[in-house]
């Protein structure tokens, strides 16, 4: 039993010959299904709730960042609430005490995020599989701890009251609709940029770590580095969502840095499909979703989500995506 | 008079005993975790929800059908233990042939489920569960007073962890065991109904956990988030000890206990991140953990 063979998004990959590279990297399918997203993107704000569309964008941009280390090099980070947190914290705290601009801010954020992914990313890159999953898990709770005690975190009661400021120093971003172009925008260049990372010479090594690491070594490249780098990345966009996500409702809590918004954005990178380039963002938009229609039923959310990880494990591991794209034999 | 290191002797010795107490549950439950590791290759994430299981079974074996303590500490391991085998069979038992983090996801699904149940029947505040009779009161050791109960707890975690190990290392099903965790389908081969034996395992680390939630009834409230914030600190405890060796996590699990004991003495603000800190440490300097085989 102590060899499998059956890697974990094997599930989600078709087969090579579909790889043709179009327009940047993106097949024909997926140029029509980012048409779909941008279309929905420039119209869903006037028929939903902008707030919501925001909430569930950051989620969505979130989710994009996790999938890219899971996805495509393998590795599952039960602690990304950690750079998702800390990212929030960092952003509220710069616009809130140091009254900085919303793009500084949420620059510092990431930034922040990103250090805190190099460093527990390369104490974590020393083990593999579940260890590594354990460890991330334990340095994120660690993570949070420090956001418990930490002046600045404002501790149970989070940092409050966070101006939304000018963006540049010159548009105001207090109309909701203003602010939402700044988040798609800041999503859409996010999620842009995970495609093309994966589509670059670099993001196929990485593939090929995932598919097989001894064999990646043997090739010559440094697989740790890669790694590393990856979750650095992943780390980055981690802190832009969570930075965002503080900017735009003004509020930075510890519920952003607790285990379970780890495995909140596990769940809905596994419900849209794991190492497909849409399933993250299919998947936040339909956990967001429940959430707020279900959200006065308490703990019982709860047990919905841990319902729903367990069919999707068990019945459903392509994802939605992908067992749409499977469905159409196209890649998504 | 009684300064050890510039601290008052009873404080210190109560933050030793309140960190060999934990430790008891930190060598319980990584114990568990190893066992189940070790056959199944899946971490059992669902371990602190059964472990909030078994603390809750007591409750409702006394409060519901006025079985007290001694049988409880019975019967709750045999009830917990029965779902892990009811969950085993239903659905972990599918992903063997997948990846192992298919069952780390699983499990934790299997968690959630189960805290959020309880959670809706009972609240999040806790309940109590009072120290049996036989067991209450303190002893005076001279230098300090020490609760009877948690005395108990000590010994009876580290009798508890030396039968499994016993069981394991010296008798004939634990070898059948350890044979199976080297290569199943040779043991298989030999007529040995290796799936039963998966299954019993899980049952039995399952209700090892369920023994240590009754033991930690009577000392944290029984409350429905008990295991989860307890869980990631043995995840953590494993990663140091490494899950190869039996001995090793049991070890690991008290001498990790007695340190967080005595940072709460020494630097009360660092207590809770002491051993994630140790964590990183040994990630440095043994990649492959105290214990564990590289």
């Amino acid at each position: 039993m102590a060899d499998t063979t059956t890697t974990i998004t094997a599930a989600a990959i078709p087969d090579p010959a579909q790889e043709s590279h179009g327009v940047w990297g993106f097949t024909r399918a997926q140029l029509a299904a980012l048409g779909l997203l941008i279309a929905f993107l420039a119209v869903a704000p006037f028929l939903l709730y902008p707030v919501f569309l925001m909430k569930l964008l950051c989620f969505a941009l979130f989710a994009c960042a996790f999938n890219l280390l899971i996805g495509y090099v393998g590795l599952l980070s039960f602690g990304h609430a950690a750079y998702f947190g800390m990212g929030g914290y960092l952003a509220g705290h710069a616009a809130k005490a140091w009254g900085l601009t919303p793009e500084i801010s949420i620059l510092l954020g990431a930034v922040t995020a990103g250090l805190l992914g190099a460093v527990a990313g390369s104490l974590a890159i020393r083990r593999q599989g579940i260890y590594f999953a354990m460890i991330t898990l334990a340095l994120a709770q660690m993570v949070y701890f420090f956001c418990v005690q930490a002046p600045f975190t404002g501790g149970e009661d989070g940092i409050q009251a966070i101006p939304r400021g000018k963006l540049f120093g010159a548009i105001p971003l207090d109309q909701d609709m203003a602010m939402y172009w700044v988040v798609a925008a800041i999503f859409l260049g996010g999620f842009l940029l995970v495609h093309r990372i994966i589509h670059s010479p670099y993001g196929q090594v990485l593939k090929s770590i995932r598919e097989n690491e001894p064999r990646a070594t043997s090739l010559g490249y440094r697989t740790d580095d890669y790694k590393l780098m990856a979750f650095i990345l992943s780390a980055t966009l981690a802190g832009v969502a969570g930075a965002t996500k503080s900017i735009v409702f003004g509020i930075a809590t510890l519920t952003d840095v607790h285990w379970s918004m780890s495995g909140e954005v596990v769940l809905m990178t596994l419900v849209g499909g794991l190492g497909t380039v849409f399933g993250p963002v299919v998947g936040a938009a339909v956990i967001v979703t429940m959430q707020n229609y279900l959200a006065e039923m308490g703990a019982w959310v709860t047990v919905i989500q841990g319902v729903i990880f367990v069919l999707c494990v068990l019945a459903f591991r392509r994802g939605l995506v992908g067992e749409i794209g499977n469905a159409l034999k196209v890649k998504l | 008079m009684d300064d050890l290191f510039g601290i008052p002797a009873p404080l210190l010795f109560g933050q030793l005993l309140l960190g060999l107490i934990n430790g008891a549950f930190y060598a319980m439950l990584s114990l568990g975790l190893a066992v189940i590791f070790g056959l199944l290759n899946i971490v059992n994430m669902a371990h602190g929800a059964q472990f909030m299981m078994g603390a809750f079974a007591a409750w409702m074996l006394l409060n519901w059908l006025g079985i007290g303590y001694w049988a409880a500490l019975l019967l709750a391991p045999i009830i917990v233990g029965i779902t892990g085998i009811i969950l085993e069979k239903a659905f972990i038992s599918r992903l063997y042939k997948l990846d192992h983090l298919y069952g780390l996801l699983l499990t934790f699904g299997l968690a959630l489920i189960i805290e959020g149940v309880f959670r809706n029947e009972f609240g999040s505040s806790g309940l109590p569960y009072r120290i049996p009779a036989e067991l209450s009161g303190a002893w005076d050791l001279g230098f300090m007073f020490m609760p009877v109960y948690r005395g108990w707890v000590v010994i009876a975690a580290l009798i508890l962890c030396l039968a499994t190990w016993l069981i394991i290392e010296k008798t004939r099903l634990g070898a059948y065991l350890r044979a199976a965790t080297e290569n199943a389908a040779l043991v298989q081969a030999f007529g040995v109904n290796v799936p039963r034996m998966v299954t019993l395992t899980y049952g039995f680390g399952v209700a090892l956990a369920a023994v240590g939630g009754v033991l930690a009834a009577p000392i944290y409230s029984v409350n429905p988030q008990m295991g989860s914030n307890l869980i990631i600190v043995v995840f953590a405890v494993v990663v140091i000890g490494g899950m190869g060796s039996i001995l090793g996590s049991i070890l690991t699990g008290f001498a990790l206990g007695i340190v967080e004991g005595l940072t709460k003495v020494f630097w009360p603000e660092a207590s809770a991140t002491v051993i994630f800190v140790i964590m990183a440490i040994v990630l440095l300097a043994r990649p492959a953990g105290l214990f564990g085989r590289a």
